[in-house]
């Protein structure tokens, strides 16, 4: 599938009164949200809040206790829903499998698959890391011998390989330097404009929140507080909102 | 840990894709064994031999020495030895292995790509220890006999010739007690690589849990090796009977 044909196939997620408990601790309370396909959507809030969770329920990796997930009205647990939508998801750590090159872990997906031949693999893994401004050297290091900011963009160029409709990123941008992290959000919102796959980003990154987001929703202790464009969430006068917007080093 | 053994075993017919991994995981094995289970074979037949032959020696028996070393090798030391030597390095590394790339998210990636952990990382492990474990148990049994010779006719007490060791070894050891050994050892095998692999699978925590994994795989894999011993040289002992009139 050629990038302008999955310009056409980001699609909708619903998120509906979706509750898990690990325990007695109650991590996601009834969390609703609806995203726009195509659209950069960020879910922001302090560490602990239930971010990375609601994620991992988006992808499959986590069951939720009650709720629903929908992707363009088909329920998330439906059987072959992994047929009709490919989901991927960029991993806080990258997630880069360590025993395989950068070249091997982009193109796993192809070639665990069997959906292309090795030397069009080969091809396309070039195209994804030039996507992300990596070269072909690039390709036979391994994993421990890449920085962060490495790992996060071979992780996207993965990502990328599936020409998923929709993309999670967890915490994107945490443990890299400000500069390194411009970068990786500007490949973010590169990827979305190239693939117009439906973008969820988490974070508890400030900048990285407000200069990508399409939409931003405020999650705080398993509910959402606000969703709005970032100029709503920069204006809200929600005094959890505010206290985290307004949370700044200072000496006494 | 049974329901990883007939994932396992459904995804078997499935191996030859993953047939890259099986090679890794054998070269693995065999690179990281074979010396030790050398060294450890030797001494183990050098051992029986020192404490065997001279009560054998005494009461006119030493001639008989190379069938005990050779049947004790092949029906229960060598098995149980090799398995154990395999638990420890290669079980402790699958279970460390597998642990960090639970916790380092690596198997949720594999997930999100539609790759199943258990075909991908479990399969190849287990068929490679599976099929490397009984080959090591050959070599074992060809080392510790000449550690038991060389030992044999070293040791004065004993003053048995090397070939009156093997004339012995071929006169009493029979093919179906190196099969009774093979037996035992690629079930072994296929316990060590299931209780490690699983271990491996359920690492929660960071490096701690991973070091937790690595010492209770490697302890279940042993407890699960001499527990099995007991059941299947119980279940083997009608058909080994025979050759044990024979010989002893």
């Amino acid at each position: 599938m050629t990038f302008a044909k999955i310009a056409e196939s980001g699609v909708a997620v619903r998120v509906h009164q979706l509750r898990k408990s690990f325990g007695s601790q109650i991590v996601l309370d009834g969390v609703d949200l609806e995203i726009q396909p195509g659209e950069i959507f960020v879910l922001m809030g302090p560490s602990g809040s239930g971010k990375s969770v609601l994620l991992r329920h988006l992808i499959g990796l986590e069951t939720a206790d009650s709720g629903e997930i929908h992707l363009n009205g088909t329920r998330i647990e439906d059987e072959g829903i992994r047929d009709r939508f490919r989901l991927a998801m960029v991993f806080q750590s990258g997630g880069l499998l360590n025993s395989l090159t950068v070249g091997e872990n982009v193109g796993l997906y192809l070639s665990e698959h069997r959906l292309k031949p090795a030397a069009e693999i080969e091809r396309i893994v070039q195209e994804k890391l030039a996507l992300v401004h990596l070269g072909p050297k690039d390709s036979l290091k391994y994993p421990s011998e890449l920085s962060g900011g490495m790992k996060k963009r071979v992780a996207i160029a993965r990502a990328l390989v599936m020409e998923p409709q929709v993309v999670l990123y967890d915490e994107p941008t945490s443990e890299l330097d400000p500069l390194v992290a411009v970068t990786v959000g500007r490949e973010i919102v590169r990827a979305n404009a190239m693939t117009h796959a439906t973008t969820l980003v988490v974070t508890h990154d400030r900048d990285l929140a407000f200069g990508i987001a399409n939409r931003i929703a405020f999650l705080s202790e398993g509910r959402i507080v606000a969703v709005g464009t970032p100029e709503v969430i920069r204006a809200s006068q929600d005094p959890l909102i505010r206290r985290f917007l307004s949370a700044d080093f200072t000496r006494d | 840990m049974l329901v990883l053994f007939w994932v396992t075993l459904r995804a078997l017919p499935r191996i030859f894709r993953y047939r890259r991994n099986l090679a890794e995981q054998l070269f693995e094995i065999g690179n990281a064994s074979l010396f030790m289970a050398c060294v450890l074979s030797l001494f183990i037949g050098g051992v029986l031999s020192l404490q065997a032959g001279p009560l054998l020696a005494q009461r006119g028996l030493g001639s008989m020495l190379g069938g005990l070393v050779g049947a004790s090798l092949a029906k229960e030391l060598g098995p149980v030895m090799m398995s154990i030597l395999i638990a420890g390095r290669i079980g402790s590394a699958m279970a460390a292995e597998l642990g960090s790339m639970r916790v380092y998210q690596e198997i949720d990636a594999l997930r999100t790509l539609n790759i199943d952990p258990v075909e991908y990382l479990v399969l190849p492990r287990v068929v490679a220890i599976s099929l490397a474990l009984p080959c090591l148990l050959v070599f074992s049994l060809l080392i510790g006999s000449a550690g038991g010779a060389f030992v044999a006719a070293l040791n004065p007490e004993v003053a048995v010739s090397a070939t009156a060791f093997f004339n012995s070894l071929k006169a009493t050891l029979e093919p179906r007690d190196i099969i009774h050994g093979l037996i035992k050892t690629f079930l072994f095998a296929i316990t060590v690589g299931v209780v490690c692999c699983n271990q491996g699978l359920d690492t929660m925590g960071g490096p701690r849990g991973i070091g937790r994994s690595v010492t209770k795989a490697v302890v279940n894999s042993i407890v699960f090796i001499l527990v099995l011993d007991y059941v299947i040289t119980r279940m083997l002992l009608p058909f080994t009977k025979a050759s044990m009139a024979g010989g002893f």
